[in-house]
C-alpha cells in the first residue's frame, strides 16, 4: 500500500501528554481526541495538517503513559503514518493494536524535513522523497506484528482466533 | 540443567509454561492480573463488548480501580466511571474501587494483596510497573491488550533484555528511593531502558523499606523500560505475609544470568535529587538547583503517596507552616494510609502547616483535578512526570522531588532541602 503527503517534523522524546494532554482524557471519543491531537507539542498543528499527512519524530516517540488515545488521536486526526527514530513501547503496541502504520527509520527521521512531501510503501517499508528520489528503508515489521496488521489488529486477530477454535 | 536466567525471564517463562525463555522471544503469557482505570478501561470495555464476549476470564482477577479523575471532576469523567460501575456489576468483579473504597491503583493493588511475588500483571496504566518492587513481572499496556486479556487471560510479549542496577552503600539522610529512581533517570535518560527490564539491586536496595522500593519500581517506564525489578527479600516477605489473597512464588536471578549492561552506584554520597521540568531525566543534585520559587507542592500520587512518605514530610513540616502563598496539598494514596496518617498524627500537622488534604486521587498528578496549575505557575511534586502541561496549563512548570524535599520547599516558598529550614 502506497501513502503519499507531507512531512510534519517533530523532536526527541515526543511524550503522550504532548500528543493527546490529560485534560482531554474524560472522553474516549476518536473525533473529539483528534480535535486536539499534537496539542501540546505544536498548537498549531491540527490547522497546518492535511489528512494523508506524516508525523516524523525523533527518538522515543510516545513515550509516557499508556493511553491508547494517542495513537487513536493520531490516526482520527487522519494523519497516515509515524516514522520516527524509535518508539516508547507500550505507544508501539497501542498503534499497531489500533491499526496505526507506524516505521522506524533513523536515517528518515534524521533527514526528513518539514513540508516534504513523500510516499511511503508499507509492504516493503520505503520510504522516498518525492521531489529528490531518495528513498530511505525502515525496519521490516516483525512477522508476528505482520499478522496482528493482517488481521486488522489484535481485537480482529483475537475474534478470528476465537472462531478457528470454534471450527 | 537450563540455561541461567534472570528474574524477569524465569516468571516469564514460567507463565508460559516453559522453563527457559530467550531475551527477543515472543511469547503469549498466562495474565494474573488485568487491571483498567476510569481512564482506560471505559475503552477496554468497548472493545470487550465489541468483540461478542460475554464473561471476563476470571471475575477475581480483572481489577478496575476509578482513580484518576474520581471523585467525579465533571460529567463525562461521572460517565466513564458509571462505565465501570455497571461493567464490574454485570461480570460481578471481586476487585472493582470507587468511593470510599478507592485508592491509587498501584498504592491499593500491592496493599490488598491482589499482587505479589512471582505474579504477571498487565495493566492499562504506564505505572504498573510498580509491583516489581514485589518481585513481579508487572507492565502497563494500552486499552486493547487489556481487553484482549480480559477476554482471554492471555497477553502477548517480547522477552526483554534486562539491565542490572547496583546500588552500594548507605543513604544519606533525606534520600529515598525517589532520589535514587531520579538519579538512574537522570544518567540512562528517558529512553535508557527502553523496551528493557531494570532489574534492582545491591546492599542500598536491601536497606530500602517496601515504600521505597515501590517508588523505584514506579518510575522505570520514565527510563522507557517494560518492567523494573527486585528480587524479593524478607522485607518483602513481611510485606506480603498477612496481604497476599493467593499463593505466592519467589523467583530471583541467577548469579551467571546475562544482562544488556550493568550500571553500579555508591549512594553514600547522593543528595536529594530533582527532576526540572519538562522531563524526568533533566534531573540534578537539589543544591545546584538554585532559586526556584513555588506556587504549588503536591505531596501524594502512586509514586510517593504511601505512609512512609507522609511520616517523612510531616517530619519536615511539623510545627511549621507553608509559605504564604504557597498551596499545599497532601493526597493519602489509599484509604488505609489516610486513617493511617489521621491515627499517627499526621494529618493534624498538615492541617497546622496549611495543607489541603485530598481524598486518594490521581488528581493533579496528570492535571486531572484537585491543583491544576495556571500559566506561569511552578509546583514541585512527589510525583512522576514533569512534561509540557502535565499538571495544568502548558506554561506550566512541574519540578520532581522526595517528600521532604517538596515538604521543605512549601516551608521555604522555593526549592529547598529540610536541612535548609531554619
Amino acid at each position: 500500500m502506497e501513502l503519499k503527503g507531507r512531512v510534519h517534523k517533530f523532536g526527541d522524546d515526543i511524550n503522550t501528554d504532548e500528543i493527546i494532554p490529560a485534560r482531554y482524557l474524560n472522553t474516549s471519543d476518536p473525533m473529539e481526541l483528534a480535535k486536539h491531537a499534537m496539542e501540546d507539542a505544536d498548537p498549531e498543528f491540527r490547522q497546518r495538517m492535511q489528512p494523508g499527512d506524516f508525523i516524523v519524530a525523533g527518538k522515543n516517540f510516545g513515550c509516557g503513559s499508556s493511553r491508547e488515545h494517542a495513537p487513536i488521536a493520531i490516526k482520527a486526526a487522519g494523519v497516515a503514518a509515524v516514522i520516527a527514530d524509535s518508539f516508547a513501547r507500550i505507544f508501539y503496541r497501542n498503534a499497531f493494536n489500533m491499526g496505526l502504520p507506524i516505521l522506524e527509520s533513523p536515517e528518515a527521521a534524521a533527514d526528513l524535513k518539514d513540508g516534504d512531501e513523500i510516499s511511503v510503501n508499507l509492504d516493503t517499508g520505503a520510504i522516498t522523497v518525492m521531489a529528490t528520489g531518495r528513498t530511505f528503508h525502515s525496519q521490516p515489521i516483525p512477522p508476528f506484528m505482520q499478522e496482528l496488521l493482517a488481521d486488522g489488529g489484535l481485537m480482529a486477530h483475537l475474534k478470528k482466533k476465537l472462531e478457528t477454535h470454534r471450527t | 540443567m537450563s540455561k541461567a536466567q534472570t528474574i524477569t525471564q524465569k516468571i516469564l517463562a514460567a507463565h508460559c509454561g516453559k522453563d527457559y525463555v530467550e531475551p527477543g522471544e515472543l511469547i503469549l503469557a498466562r495474565v494474573d492480573i488485568a487491571l483498567g482505570n476510569d481512564i482506560t478501561a471505559p475503552l477496554a470495555i468497548k472493545e470487550f463488548r465489541e468483540s461478542g464476549a460475554k464473561q471476563v476470564f476470571d471475575k477475581e482477577r480483572v481489577v478496575l480501580v476509578a482513580d484518576h479523575f474520581a471523585p467525579n471532576k465533571d460529567i463525562p469523567s461521572a460517565i466513564q466511571c458509571q462505565l465501570l460501575r455497571e461493567f464490574a456489576r454485570e461480570q460481578d468483579l471481586t476487585h472493582f474501587y470507587e468511593g470510599g473504597d478507592m485508592g491509587v491503583e498501584h498504592a491499593l493493588l500491592p496493599e490488598k494483596g491482589i499482587v505479589g511475588p512471582g505474579d504477571l500483571i498487565i495493566g492499562a496504566d504506564s505505572h504498573t510497573c510498580t509491583y516489581g518492587a514485589l518481585g513481579a513481572f508487572a507492565t502497563g499496556v494500552g486499552s486493547t491488550d487489556l481487553a484482549a486479556a480480559m477476554i482471554s487471560g492471555e497477553c502477548w510479549f517480547k522477552v526483554p533484555e534486562s539491565i542490572r542496577f547496583v546500588y552500594n552503600g548507605q543513604c544519606p539522610p533525606w534520600v529515598t528511593g525517589k532520589d535514587l529512581i531520579l538519579h538512574t533517570i537522570g544518567d540512562i535518560g528517558v529512553d535508557g531502558a527502553r523496551y528493557m527490564a531494570m532489574e534492582f539491586t545491591g546492599e542500598a536496595i536491601g536497606r530500602l523499606d517496601m515504600a521505597d522500593r515501590f517508588s523505584m519500581a514506579n518510575m522505570a517506564v520514565e527510563a522507557g523500560a517494560k518492567n523494573g525489578i527486585m528480587a524479593p527479600d524478607e522485607k518483602t516477605l513481611a510485606y506480603v505475609k498477612n496481604r497476599a489473597l493467593r499463593p505466592y512464588q519467589v523467583y530471583t536471578s541467577d548469579p551467571d544470568a546475562a544482562y544488556a549492561f550493568e550500571k553500579v552506584y555508591d549512594v553514600s554520597r547522593l543528595e536529594p535529587q530533582v527532576a526540572l521540568p519538562p522531563s524526568p531525566e533533566n534531573v540534578m543534585p537539589l543544591s545546584h538547583v538554585g532559586e526556584v520559587r513555588i506556587d504549588q507542592a503536591v505531596i501524594g500520587s502512586c509514586t510517593n503517596g504511601r505512609l512512609e512518605d507522609l511520616r517523612l514530610a510531616a517530619r519536615v513540616l511539623k510545627g511549621r507552616k507553608a509559605a504564604k502563598g504557597v498551596r499545599l496539598i497532601v493526597i493519602p494514596a489509599t484509604p488505609l494510609i489516610y486513617t493511617q496518617a489521621l491515627e499517627e498524627g499526621l494529618i493534624k500537622i498538615f492541617m497546622d502547616a496549611g495543607a489541603v488534604v485530598s481524598p486518594p486521587t490521581c488528581g493533579p498528578c496528570l492535571g486531572g483535578h484537585m491543583g491544576i496549575l495556571a500559566p506561569g505557575e511552578v509546583a514541585v511534586a512527589t510525583t512522576n512526570r514533569n512534561f509540557v502541561g502535565r499538571m495544568g496549563h502548558p506554561q506550566s512548570f512541574v519540578y520532581l522531588a522526595n517528600p521532604a524535599v517538596a515538604a521543605a520547599s512549601a516551608v521555604a516558598g522555593r526549592i529547598a532541602g529540610p536541612e535548609q529550614l531554619a
